[in-house]
């Protein structure tokens, strides 16, 4: 006789295997999947499709899962590579200057002659510094606001390497670039991002 | 006329766009030696780029609070995922 655990959010058997229940799937798993998709793409409309996707070439693949995982870890990693294709898809059609998938109005934040601060560009404190800008909510909402502001292929990197903790090399992969590309993109998006929050905040 | 950087140690001196690459490669994985002393060199004469590395930690910072702590679950609406559970089911039967 076979004695299953069920939970809120999944199934074990009896030798502590997970189980896929797909009539379960919406109701345990959407909102979760939804938010995952949400945080890296800012598109309402594709992710609520990214998510039903998820779920149809899961049923595609039951056979293909083991239950080592839960439910919830094994439909996450579906949708992640969906979620990377999107990004392949956005960095490919984007009529970048350079092969980093540099904005044609891209700011030169430094000299091209001595690699020194453009004047105007120099940093300065935000003036926050001292007051734990981590708990300032409007400080955090204007990073995100300058990170929408990325040209594709530079937002799909750090997200990758800032979401998700992927390594250098899988995200070099993924995204088909390579390791001395990979820094010059997360130096260029992080630069941006820092002028862009002083900018927007000071 | 622009100053021509003579020796190897001016060029890194006054070089805050690759001390600012080294930078972020830093706070991931570890610098060669000579990068090392080519960003502490650099850092110790350039107060700009010294601003530059403690708000690039803090955006690094910022960026796990953002998505990792501050991250409400949001919501689909029920009618598009009762639709939803339908066509799974549906397509459930359909591979049978």
């Amino acid at each position: 006789m076979m004695h299953n655990s069920i939970n809120d959010d999944h199934t074990v058997n009896e030798t502590g295997h997970h189980l896929l229940e797909p009539r379960l799937w919406v109701e345990r798993h959407a909102d979760f999947l939804y938010t995952y998709a949400s945080a890296r793409l800012n598109d309402d409309e594709q992710c609520r499709d990214l998510v039903q996707d998820t779920f149809l070439a899961a049923l595609q693949k039951v056979e293909s899962f083991r239950g080592d995982a839960s439910e919830r870890t094994w439909l996450t990693a579906i949708l992640k590579y969906k979620v990377i294709d999107v990004y392949r898809k956005r960095s490919g059609a984007f009529a970048a200057k350079d092969e980093y998938g540099t904005a044609d109005d891209e700011i030169e934040f430094f000299d091209p002659d001595n690699h020194h601060w453009k004047r105007e560009h120099w940093p300065a404190v935000f003036g926050v510094e001292d007051k734990d800008p981590l708990q300032n909510k409007e400080f955090l909402a204007t990073l995100q606001q300058c990170l929408k502001r990325l040209p594709p292929l530079w937002m799909s990197v750090f997200s990758l390497k800032h979401l998700d903790d992927e390594g250098t090399e899988m995200i070099c992969q993924q995204m088909k670039i390579s390791p001395a590309n990979f820094w010059v993109i997360i130096h260029r998006a992080k630069v941006n991002l820092r002028s862009c929050l002083q900018k927007n905040w000071i | 006329m622009k100053k021509e950087l003579k020796t190897e140690l001016e060029r890194i001196a006054y070089n805050c766009r690759k001390a600012t690459l080294l930078i972020e490669k830093k706070q991931e994985v570890k610098l060669t030696m000579r990068e090392k002393l080519e960003l502490k060199l650099h850092l110790a004469g350039c107060s700009i780029c010294r601003i530059y590395e403690k708000q690039s930690v803090l955006i690094n910072l910022m960026m796990q609070k953002l998505f990792k702590e501050e991250r409400k679950e949001i919501r689909l609406d029920s009618s598009y995922k009762l639709d939803l559970q339908k066509r799974i089911n549906d397509q459930m039967i359909g591979n049978q």
